[in-house]
């Protein structure tokens, strides 16, 4: 039932999308197709596909901590630029220190999961001794953080002698991580720490007590609290965790992906990972598969302006309907469920 | 800067806060009602695309106000429908809608990005246009800032001067108690919001019409302003005098940024841009601080003449938001 439900909210999404394309006199199919085979056509591609499926599985892996303990983390999108400016300033402190290159990258990737955890905390902080709802609290935030990003690339970090919107002065080859072919920016690390995070967050929601108490602050945080468990300090663990995720994906930016602090670095991630935390209804086993996707519906539309003049964005107008279609599905589903029991 | 100067700005900063208005007036009338329409950042990008699409193509600029108003309308009409029929999170969809409407906007907006279209004109008030200071400052402005500054006083009059006004604040404050006085809370919930997004789609086109006449996609500039408006909402403390002031300060402190750039040479341009939102987040703070419960402990322990003198400071800064705001409404 709950599967046919979703199935008609994909068909339904498609549709839109296609009445979208229709509008803006594209052909639909080879819109479809054109992302399809900027997806998946080559293993290049492909690798693409992965090399922006990492970040947004981090923080998905993170979001779906917050929403179980009942938060809406839309400061999520700073705590990434936070987690890259961390990682970023570790760089520039140790690259001429003579340690180990791999002793230094692993610091600096330490550094920026702390920088997230810290900008998530601060949000936290606001809601628990300020009262800051933490939608306003975060998003205010995210302001902050892009403005502070911009300073440090524009002001003490410049490039000399380079128009700034390219970023600082990208890092020496030995403080990258290592990728797969010297072409690719695909990073087999990477991978492994995304598909560890989900897994992780994953086992810690359904087998540990820490999972239960988060699940039970979410579901009633008065009742929790009535019940012995403290409440602000749950809320404050599940802003750093997700923190360390998005910290995580800002470094893993910074290290393997740009190999130096760009002013669009966090590149929506952030609410991207909302979106797919809602379309996998906050639970962590079908996160990968559906962040897998998003992120080839994201490569697969780079091509679209060269070849059918089509803006990119078509993605996330196709990313936006699922969710809002799968949420209205849902919807719908409970009101004729429950109108089924009462009759 | 010569006194003329000032004062040209100074009307300038009152232009730019007429969307900023229109966006902050039609959240607070639905979160009054007990809705939160937090898709309001894609609301403003894509009624400003949309009203200038059709202000391009009737060449009526009047049709591309009405246009924006129906997509503001429809936009909301969809927070309520998910969030009072389908009892969904109107965060959630809200949120959804935010990034769709956003992407939208770019999408439908490419083919004419960069076009030129038709602009509100300036419209001097006859008599008043030439009052010395106040003529050139409040008089010499368009159609939609003197619509702007009215909504104000109008809005502050429905919701506390005017026989519907309780009913508008009660579903919102005790649904229970307004569905026992007669009112049907979820109709009622369905029109504010719809009202609200009517006016708040005005705020789109103001801005691709008016105050950054056209369309750019990603570097109109726009990306954002919906995310302040509902900052200022809560500013506001949904009381639309207050409201107003903080549209006025946001709109004042951008001025300020360019204004004061060549003296901070040091500074890069965006970040004076954002100088805005670390002060909001700053005034989210004081305004909310009032309702954490560790301060009223602490206030508890304070002398008396202190505990009194801040209790009044904050209070007189606290705002609380309409405590069934979020929240279905469910008749037993």
């Amino acid at each position: 039932m709950n599967l046919l439900f979703q199935l008609i909210a994909v068909v339904v999404a498609l549709g839109l999308t296609t009445v979208v394309l229709i509008i803006s006199r594209a052909p639909p199919l080879r819109a479809y197709a054109n992302i399809v085979l900027g997806a998946v056509g080559t293993w290049d591609e492909f690798s693409n596909v992965l090399v922006s499926w990492v970040p947004l599985l981090l923080v998905t892996a993170g979001l779906i901590l917050t929403f179980t303990v009942g938060l809406w983390n839309i400061g999520i999108e700073g705590q990434i630029i936070l987690g890259a400016i961390f990682t970023t300033w570790a760089l520039r402190l140790l690259q001429s220190s003579g340690m180990h290159p791999a002793l230094i990258l692993t610091a600096s990737i330490l550094a920026g999961m702390v920088g997230g955890a810290l900008w998530a905390m601060l949000a936290g902080a606001l809601k628990a001794f300020g009262g800051v709802n933490e939608i306003f609290g975060g998003l205010g935030l995210n302001f902050v953080a892009t403005a502070l990003n911009l300073w440090l690339i524009f002001g003490p970090w410049k490039r000399p002698g380079v128009a700034s919107m390219s970023g600082t002065v990208p890092f020496p080859h030995e403080l990258w991580l290592p990728t797969l072919t010297a072409q690719s920016r695909l990073s087999p690390s990477a991978l492994i720490i995304a598909i560890v995070a989900i897994v992780v967050v994953y086992f810690l929601i359904r087998g540990t007590y820490f999972g239960l108490r988060l699940k039970a602050v979410g579901r009633n945080a008065s009742a929790a609290y009535l019940l012995g468990v403290p409440t602000w300090q749950y809320m404050m663990v599940a802003f750093a965790l997700c923190g360390v995720f998005a910290g995580l994906a800002g470094a893993i930016q910074v290290t393997s992906v740009y190999n130096r602090l760009i002013p669009a670095i966090s590149s929506g991630y952030g609410y991207m990972g909302l979106m797919v935390a809602m379309l996998v209804n906050y639970q962590a086993a079908l996160a990968a598969p559906v962040a897998l996707f998003f992120a080839a519906l994201n490569v697969g539309s780079i091509q679209l302006p060269i070849v059918l003049k089509l803006d990119s964005s078509l993605a996330g107008v196709l990313q936006g309907s699922l969710v809002l279609l799968v949420l209205l599905g849902q919807g719908v589903r409970q009101r004729l469920f429950a109108k089924g029991k009462s009759a | 800067m010569s006194g003329e100067l000032i004062l040209v700005g100074l009307a300038g900063v009152l232009t730019a806060a007429a969307p900023v208005l229109f966006g902050v007036l039609g959240e607070t009338i639905s979160e009054r009602a007990g809705v939160i329409n937090l898709s309001m950042n894609g609301t403003i990008l894509l009624t400003a695309m949309g009203g200038f699409a059709i202000a391009l193509a009737s060449r009526s600029v009047v049709l591309g106000f009405i246009g924006g108003m129906v997509i503001g309308g429809l936009v909301a009409l969809v927070v309520a429908f998910a969030s009072i029929t389908l009892h969904q999170s109107q965060v959630a969809v809200g949120f959804v809608l935010a990034l769709l409407c956003r992407d939208l906007s770019y999408f439908l907006g490419s083919p004419i990005m960069g076009s030129t279209g038709p602009r509100l004109s300036i419209l001097p008030i006859p008599f008043l246009r030439d009052i010395p200071v106040l003529g050139l400052l409040l008089f010499r402005q368009d159609v939609m800032t003197y619509l702007s500054f009215l909504l104000i006083a109008a809005a502050w009059l429905f919701i506390f001067r005017t026989r519907p006004g309780p009913m508008l604040r009660g579903i919102g404050e005790r649904p229970a108690a307004a569905y026992v006085r007669g009112a049907n809370v979820n109709r009622l919930r369905y029109f504010y919001t719809v009202t609200g997004g009517l006016i708040a789609g005005l705020a789109g086109p103001i801005y691709s019409l008016s105050v950054k006449a056209g369309w750019k996609g990603t570097i109109s500039g726009l990306d954002g302003i919906g995310w302040i408006v509902l900052a200022i909402t809560i500013f506001g403390g949904w009381n639309p005098f207050r409201a107003a002031f903080g549209a006025y300060l946001f709109s004042l402190l951008q001025w300020l940024g360019l204004v004061l750039q060549p003296a901070l040479p040091g500074v890069p341009s965006q970040v004076l841009q954002v100088a805005p939102f670390p002060l909001m987040i700053l005034t989210l703070l004081l305004v909310n601080i009032g309702n954490a419960e560790w301060v009223e402990r602490t206030l508890a322990r304070l002398p008396a003449p202190a505990r009194r003198a801040i209790a009044r400071i904050l209070r007189a800064m606290n705002a609380t938001p309409p405590s069934a705001m979020g929240t279905p409404f469910e008749k037993e």
